[in-house]
């Protein structure tokens, strides 16, 4: 190894980049408000999608009530079932998961982890975040305009999505919801652009690419496919929208609605499908890279051992990055396309089982002979790895074509991804919470409530989860408001929906304790100090916590070793900071 | 889905040539020491600015080909009815041009120190895009009342649309270039202007580019590009 001594007196040498020139603000608006520092950003952005969050759940609290007791709430019509079905879906999976790991976690942890003092371009930032409030206002909007919410299911296919028996069809339901996505587009480019160019231009001095977090990789990679997968469903909604109101026919064949042939023609719904899903499978990759990267820094973390084959893991990372743009058909073969495609697209959605399966090796190999802590965010992490792991299993399934054509449309579908893009990546983010929590606020949230969250949240997800697999294979299908007189469904179906809903309740009332924990420790939590978890990170060596605007105090730091120097032989502590310049040894060892 | 297939291809060639120079085998937990001992992985000398904006071309890029793609689509079906191309469009891609031409200009005086040009160069290209923008504006009305509107044919739709998504680029850029000309009326220094002249060239001469590849498409002259390649697919 390469002894660097530092300077006479620990004199740091300049920063490679320049330092940057802070925005600073005057008053208390400025400041919290319409702020432009990343970290006040990124709690903004959290906090609102957590609230989208907890507006989600309760819909999905509503779906179970009329799938598990049919009938019972009258309120529950087939109208506002597919209401509640088509807005949890898009919340959950834009409002919430996209915008908590790009705008929270990216915003908070991507100056933080590579040195910069901000993002690069502040301004853009800050606007990036009121465009997403917007959209989401304008979202939450349709809930009470004349028609409610549009029910046309989160895909939004037409021709159902624009014509009368879908609900907000012919209302304002599916306008508002293509100009809350558009809003959201353009609001997320303007951030994205940051995450991509702070990562590029803005690392500290020693900060090569090969020594970032796997976090900074993970929402880096993501970032990049999201600004490119974003504008596709941008040109459907743009085009939907011209359909919807101006009265074209991009989608729109010649149809006949309630008997009378609709002045349209021409137009074609399979062009939409191509479209959405060549943003919707990326979508799932855009969610899940950062995962993939916040669980390797927590396992490598709580495990004090350095990621086994990183090298790999990066490689994998940018892959899968590129992969997921050639599989977007997988989600199509239903749709009455050329069986060759399906067979190109199987083999392509298969392709990527061998990068991802690198990654749940190489977390394995991490944990192997580690010294593992099993605080909550290790058992939030490891969570995520068994339930990538059965999700993505039954992915196989699906992405071949003859096991999807019969299993399509049925709770088996639900069931895989709600596993592997609903409770894996949620596992996620409360894991990273749980280990950042201590960064952002300066105190430790609960543990009793956390360990009581994680398994609650963890067995009940099962529980919730695979006997709606068995459903599935069952036959029940999906999107069905009430099952009716369906003979090859047995009665037995409907105590295990019955069961599903009592468990759906009680996992999400634990998510409301979780809530309360945030609240609570913000001001009872235990005193945490710059460093509770001995991470090697740059984030947790800034001067003070919570990091003040700039971050760094007057000199940026100068990182001198990758991010993964646990225990390290012969070091007298279990893990080098990145920023500390040589190891202080028990004992001399030599170079090599 | 080919253009965009094809242009993400050219995308993910880049990056993966560009990874190429970073090192990206470097085991780094061999290296310990500040990086200016290892070659590679910094950043580059160019203001964030400029990568910034080469970032959100390649997502406008990205915008354009997925246009494109479903133009192609659904020109392959048997109903499609080209929209006649009005002859005033040859003089808007003139204007467009010479916005370009106006504006590369101002770039190499800026780097002679000659602000007077600049500002005068800047001025013309912000009067040779608005000229376009009215010109393209005149087609449609000249479109309409021949009886092409918006909803009678996708062809139709297809132009309203497209055509009307490069002005709205070109009006984002106008502001950018409103900024930098009105600057450049402050100050006699070409330091204060020569990043804003530099970007703002290279998103106009984007635009342009973007506009004679939708010219192709719109007049029909890349059918045969289209059919040669589909061919080549199938």
């Amino acid at each position: 190894m390469v002894d660097v001594p530092l300077g006479p007196a620990g004199v740091i040498p300049p920063a490679e980049v320049e330092d940057m020139e802070l925005y600073h603000p005057h008053s208390w608006v400025t400041k919290y408000v319409f702020s432009q520092d990343a970290k006040v950003i990124a709690i903004q952005y959290s906090a609102t999608a957590l609230g989208v969050g907890l507006v989600a759940l309760v819909l999905s609290w509503l779906m179970r009530l009329q799938l598990g007791f049919p009938g019972v709430f009258s309120f529950i019509d087939a109208n506002a079932y597919y209401q509640y079905i088509t807005m949890h879906g898009m919340m959950m999976v834009v409002y919430v998961l996209t915008a908590l790991f790009l705008g929270g976690f990216g915003n908070y942890l991507i100056p933080l982890m590579i040195g910069a003092r901000d993002m690069v371009f502040p301004y853009a930032n800050m606007l990036s975040f009121w465009l997403y409030l917007l959209a989401v206002l304008v979202l939450m909007a349709s809930f009470f305009v004349p028609g409610g919410p549009t029910g046309a299911g989160w895909t939004l296919y037409p021709p159902q999505a624009i014509m009368t028996g879908t609900p907000g069809g012919q209302d304002w339901g599916i306008i508002l919801m293509l100009v809350s996505l558009m809003i959201f587009i353009v609001g997320f480019t303007m951030g994205g652009l940051n995450y991509v160019v702070t990562v590029l231009q803005a690392r500290a001095r020693g900060m090569t690419l090969m020594r970032m977090p796997l976090t900074v990789w993970g929402i880096f990679t993501a970032s990049f496919m999201a600004l490119l997968a974003f504008p596709a469903l941008f040109v459907g909604a743009v085009m939907m929208l011209f359909d919807r109101v101006l009265g074209t026919s991009f989608f729109m064949p010649a149809i006949v609605e309630m008997g009378q042939p609709l002045e349209r023609g021409g137009g074609s719904p399979l062009l939409f499908q191509h479209l959405f899903w060549f943003f919707g499978h990326p979508e799932v990759y855009i969610v899940a890279l950062p995962a993939f990267g916040i669980v390797s820094d927590l396992i490598s973390t709580h495990a004090r051992r350095n990621i086994f084959g990183y090298r790999m893991m990066v490689w994998a990372i940018l892959i899968i990055g590129a992969l997921s743009f050639v599989v977007w058909a997988h989600h199509m073969y239903v749709s009455g396309m050329n069986p060759y495609f399906g067979f190109f697209f199987a083999t392509t959605t298969l392709i990527i089982a061998v990068p991802t399966a690198i990654k749940v090796y190489n977390w394995i190999l991490t944990l192997w002979r580690g010294d593992i802590h099993l605080n909550v965010p290790m058992l939030f992490a490891l969570g995520f790895i068994v339930t990538f792991v059965n999700g993505g299993l039954t992915g196989l399934f699906l992405g071949n074509v003859v096991v999807d054509v019969p299993l399509s449309d049925t709770m088996f579908v639900v069931a895989h991804f709600h596993m592997v893009m609903g409770v894996a990546p949620i596992l996620v983010i409360f894991g990273a919470i749980y280990h950042w929590y201590p960064k952002v606020t300066g105190r430790m949230l609960n543990d009793a409530l956390g360990k009581l969250h994680f398994w609650v949240t963890f067995l009940g997800a099962y529980a919730i989860f695979f006997p709606m697999h068995y459903l599935g294979l069952m036959g029940v299908p999906r999107r069905y408001h009430e099952m009716g007189g369906m003979a090859f469904v047995p009665p037995s179906a409907q105590t295990l929906n019955a069961f599903i809903t009592v468990v759906a309740l009680v996992v999400g009332f634990v998510q409301l304790l979780f809530v309360f924990n945030l609240i609570w420790s913000l001001r009872h939590g235990r005193p945490a100090g710059g460093n509770p978890w001995r991470a090697t990170t740059l984030e947790w060596q800034t001067p003070e916590t919570p990091p003040p605007h700039g971050n760094w105090g007057k000199e940026l730091p100068v990182v001198y070793r990758w991010a993964y120097d646990y225990s390290v032989p012969g070091a007298d502590q279990d893990f080098v900071p990145q920023n500390q310049a040589s190891i202080t040894r028990a004992a001399p060892e030599p170079a090599s | 889905m080919t253009s965009i297939l094809l242009f993400l291809a050219g995308l993910i060639g880049f990056g993966a040539w560009w990874l190429a120079k970073q090192r990206i085998t470097a085991k780094p937990w061999l290296e310990e020491g500040i990086a200016g001992e290892f070659p590679g992985g910094g950043a580059t000398s160019l203001p964030a600015a400029k990568i910034g904006l080469g970032v959100f071309l390649a997502v406008v890029g990205a915008l354009f080909a997925l246009f494109i793609s479903a133009y192609s689509m659904r020109m392959g079906m048997s109903d499609w009815r080209s929209v006649p191309m009005p002859r005033l469009l040859w003089p808007n891609t003139g204007m467009l041009i010479m916005s370009s031409v106006a504006l590369q200009w101002a770039l190499v005086s800026v780097r002679r120190d000659d602000m007077d040009v600049v500002r005068a160069c800047l001025l013309a290209a912000g009067a040779f895009s608005v000229a376009f923008l009215a010109g393209q504006l005149l087609v449609w009305r000249q479109l309409s009342e021949t009886g092409y509107l918006l909803t009678g044919n996708p062809a139709n739709s297809f132009f309203y649309l497209i055509t009307g998504l490069h002005g709205l680029h070109m009006l984002g850029g106008l502001v950018a270039l409103g900024r930098a000309t009105d600057r450049s009326w402050r100050s006699d220094a070409p330091s204060r202007v020569a990043l804003s002249v530099e970007l703002c060239a290279l998103y106009w001469h984007f635009l342009l580019l973007v506009w004679l590849v939708l010219l192709n498409l719109l007049t029909g002259w890349a059918d045969e590009f289209v059919d040669i390649c589909r061919a080549l697919l199938t």
